[in-house]
């Protein structure tokens, strides 16, 4: 049985259904990536995954149960970075950093954000305030996460936006790592970018 | 309880001190202005005392309530905390406390100064201090219900008034009633008693509620 598996799922929006009858699953070292025109329900997808909004119809299992059932107990293993990047305009990047870990259940102490962060091409602006980052540095800091947080699943919405060319670079090695480890990826793109994988799924909304 | 969830809200709320402020100057200016409007009646003014500071308390507390979790929804943390491991309610309840101790204690601490406006007897204004102390807390977390039923909706400004208020309205008179119960030499137990009381059992199930409230908001 697939780690994680969707079943028929269904997704209504006020009285417009965006899909239905989405399936797929998902194991060790898998990628997924959700394709779609804007609008044809890709954010919707995600959240379902996450627990934060019901599917109208279908189920989605992980290791076997129903997520809704299993609640803390799932959300400790998944991190989810949505459009919205959670980065507080007032904190600075470290800052931001270590509270949303803390908020995902993984305390880090400084020496370890401070690594993360350089890692991600942010070395020397740990302690600026989030405002006077850039767009894309600020996307740095809401993917810094990935690079503590220790969970099995990334369920990404759109996590190349507003990244240049050498922080693409950096997330596709990010993620390979991720998958070679052993861990599991559900992401949404409009970017061709190549990822290698023990396998590929490609789900099509229309 | 999420030490660290009380520790960067009131970090958030240091830097943006202008926020903190205006609840309180809001707070001490109603209060100033009823013996001014009133006039020197002393009477008068002790018997209004107790009537006049919590309803500012009220009024105070409610005009921040809109921020408890706007901003956190805006940016997407609120997101984060609702597929956070840890329980959502303790989250909540660790919000409600920064909540309280940004906007509720500053009042608490103002209180005895602004009564002596009123020729309050040093009883009266330990009471007084000692009924917000106990009913400011009541206010913060009955209020995160209703921040959290309106989040997101526009007007929620007006709509968070209208829900939370009527709520209010035990805590205003058994906070105001303890005062004019010692005056009248009654003596304030029995209020106090009864605000602790409410605080028990907004500690208890107001997490509870709210958590859900948001949960319903951010489907």
């Amino acid at each position: 049985m697939p780690i994680l598996q969707g079943s028929e799922l269904e997704c209504v929006r006020g009285d417009r259904r965006l899909f239905k009858g989405v399936n797929f699953s998902l194991d060790a070292g898998e990628l997924l990536q959700v394709h779609g025109p804007n609008g044809s329900g890709k954010t919707s997808l995600l959240k379902m995954l996450c627990g934060l909004a019901t599917p109208a119809q279908g189920q989605i299992l992980w290791r076997g149960n129903d997520i809704r059932s299993l609640k803390g107990e799932y959300y400790g293993e998944i991190t989810y970075l949505g459009h919205l990047s959670g980065v507080k305009d007032d904190l600075t990047a470290i800052e931001n950093l270590r509270i949303s870990s803390a908020l995902s259940g993984a305390e880090i102490d400084t020496e370890r954000a401070h690594g993360a962060l350089r890692k991600m091409g942010l070395g020397g602006r740990e302690s600026l305030p989030a405002k006077v980052l850039s767009q894309g540095q600020r996307r740095r800091v809401a993917l810094s996460r990935l690079l503590v947080c220790g969970t099995v699943l990334w369920i990404l919405d759109e996590p190349l936006a507003a990244l240049d060319a050498a922080a693409v670079k950096l997330m596709q090695s990010l993620l390979e790592q991720h998958l070679n480890q052993g861990g599991m990826v559900v992401m949404t793109t409009h970017q061709e970018i190549d990822i290698a994988a023990v396998s590929t799924h490609r789900l099509q909304l229309s | 309880m999420s030490l660290w969830v009380i520790q960067r809200d009131l970090l958030l709320a240091m830097r943006r001190r202008s926020d903190v402020l205006t609840t309180l100057f809001f707070f001490i200016i109603v209060v100033s202005l009823f013996p001014l409007g009133v006039g020197p009646e002393m009477n008068m003014l002790r018997t209004m005392a107790p009537g006049v500071v919590w309803v500012a308390a009220l009024l105070a507390s409610m005009l921040s309530l809109g921020r408890m979790f706007s901003s956190d929804y805006l940016d997407g943390t609120l997101e984060q905390m609702l597929i956070s491991p840890q329980s959502l309610s303790m989250l909540v309840l660790g919000k409600a406390v920064a909540h309280w101790l940004v906007t509720g204690v500053p009042l608490v601490l103002m209180s005895p100064v602004l009564g002596l406006q009123y020729d309050l007897s040093t009883d009266a204004l330990l009471i007084l201090t000692a009924s917000l102390l106990l009913g400011t807390p009541v206010l913060s977390l009955i209020g995160a219900i209703g921040a959290a039923l309106t989040l997101g909706l526009r007007g929620g400004g007006v709509l968070v008034s209208l829900l939370v208020l009527p709520l209010y309205i035990p805590v205003l008179i058994f906070g105001a009633g303890a005062v004019e119960a010692s005056t009248a030499g009654l003596g304030a137990g029995a209020h106090l008693s009864l605000l602790g009381a409410f605080l028990l059992a907004s500690l208890v199930l107001s997490p509870w509620a709210t958590a859900v409230s948001l949960r319903i908001s951010m489907e």
